[in-house]
């Protein structure tokens, strides 16, 4: 081990000088852009009304005004925050990992695993592209079923892009409403699906799977290393999901200025009792990520749509998706996919019906 | 040495193939890289997030993508310079 560190400091010396460069990039980046951003978003609303009806003279009362107005505002706002957000959940998600989530679940009885599952599900970096080996680990290591679906529920439901467009968009209220009805449907799904009992419907070859331990090299993550994490995360996740925010405010600026007022009230009001299961129906299946999504569901809330069918519909969307249902055909049957998807919209109805009922 | 790759299709292993043929070529090591996806040798492993980098059958990083300098200082440990 030791031999290993002195060879790996001669070899940073060796790491060529355009390296060193891209590596302190990385680090001095983020510390030299947080201000202006900050700047740029105190100033952001009054700079585009200034723009709009001082310099361009346009016509505050018009549906047009009224749709480039809302999009001008809301996509750098939306980005700023964006940024900003995923470079401090960087940071966090350093601290963790799957193996160390793994290691925090190990024998813990039921419903303790599941609220700990469904709460490093938030934190844990995890892409479902990886869902098979992090699940075949969970089974591996003795973690109850339920448990390993809290965390399944939790992780893509509840992620930042999500709670970012919610807070920028909804504010806060609604961003912390999605938060802990996403965390108590984590959770009592996966305790549900550990209470029924349901392991025959798990693919036999899961059980003849024998895990190595992995032995990476555990050194001490310095700070720089997790502020670059930070930046990573933000070039990675900002890159893939900017263009449907822009698209999906878009859109979200077109139902803002040109669709009437109370239109989807007869289709998702309060008093359209069908229309959860129908939005939940129809969420399932979709596949959008949170950023395309959330600005459209917000135009529509606007118009009349009630926020329980709203929350409905977002979590169905964002939570379950067919593209992870199919990866995970690949170590549960059939019969138990249509539990954890039945079982996990079935929670996203009562959610729904709990907030017309309130509000 | 043997560079291999643990990956299940996804966008990011392909990259992380392609920035570690680009670091061994960079480097001029002589390396076979090896792109894995059989399940079983993943988990052999003890990986539970994919691309993983595996170096000579140590596990390098797991869950992300590594930058390229990363890769050249982890081929090039223990090689004549």
């Amino acid at each position: 081990m030791n031999e290993y560190y002195v060879q790996n400091n001669i070899d940073l010396n060796a790491v060529p000088q355009t390296g060193r460069k891209n590596i302190k990039i990385r680090t001095v980046l983020p510390l030299l852009l947080a201000p202006i951003g900050i700047v740029l978003y105190i100033f952001l609303e009054s700079g585009v009304n200034y723009i709009m009806y001082s310099m361009l003279g346009m016509d505050k009362n018009s549906h047009l005004t009224e749709a480039i107005r809302f999009f001008m505002f809301e996509v750098p706002k939306v980005l700023i925050l964006l940024t900003f957000i995923v470079f401090i959940v960087g940071i966090i998600r350093s601290y963790f990992s799957p193996e160390k989530t793994r290691r925090a679940l190990e024998g813990k009885p039921l419903l303790v695993g599941n609220i700990m599952a469904s709460t490093l599900g938030i934190v844990t970096p995890f892409c479902t592209c990886s869902a098979i080996p992090l699940f075949l680990g969970f089974m591996e290591s003795g973690i109850p079923l339920g448990v390993t679906f809290s965390f399944l529920v939790a992780a893509p439901m509840i992620n930042e892009v999500a709670l970012v467009l919610l807070f920028g968009l909804f504010g806060w209220q609604t961003a912390f409403l999605y938060a802990s009805t996403g965390l108590i449907i984590a959770i009592f799904s996966g305790w549900i699906i550990g209470k029924l009992k349901v392991q025959r419907f798990v693919e036999e070859w899961v059980h003849e799977i024998k895990a190595g331990k992995l032995e990476i090299e555990e050194r001490k993550t310095t700070f720089t290393e997790r502020i670059q994490a930070g930046y990573v995360a933000v070039i990675e996740i900002v890159s893939k999901v900017w263009i449907y925010i822009v698209i999906g405010i878009g859109v979200g600026a077109g139902i803002h200025g040109y669709v009437p007022e109370n239109f989807m009230a007869s289709i998702m009001g309060k008093s359209a009792w069908w229309s959860i299961p129908l939005a939940v129906i129809i969420g399932v299946p979709m596949y959008s990520n949170a950023a395309g999504i959330i600005p459209v569901v917000q135009a529509l809330l606007e118009k009349g749509a009630s926020l329980g069918t709203t929350l409905a519909f977002m979590m169905s969307v964002i939570g379950l998706s067919l593209p992870e249902m199919i990866i995970l055909k690949k170590v549960l049957k059939l019969p138990l996919i249509f539990i954890f998807v039945s079982v996990v919209a079935v929670g996203i109805m009562i959610v729904g019906y709990v907030f017309n009922l309130i509000y | 040495m043997l560079l291999e790759i643990l990956g299940s299709g996804c966008a990011k292993c392909h990259k992380l193939e392609a920035l570690t043929r680009e670091a061994v070529h960079e480097t001029g090591i002589e390396a076979h890289i090896n792109h894995v996806t059989d399940i079983q040798s993943t988990m052999n492993y003890g990986v539970m997030a994919t691309p993983a980098l595996v170096v000579d059958g140590v596990v390098k990083v797991a869950g992300k993508l590594p930058a390229k300098d990363e890769i050249k200082k982890w081929i090039s440990v223990g090689q004549p310079t």
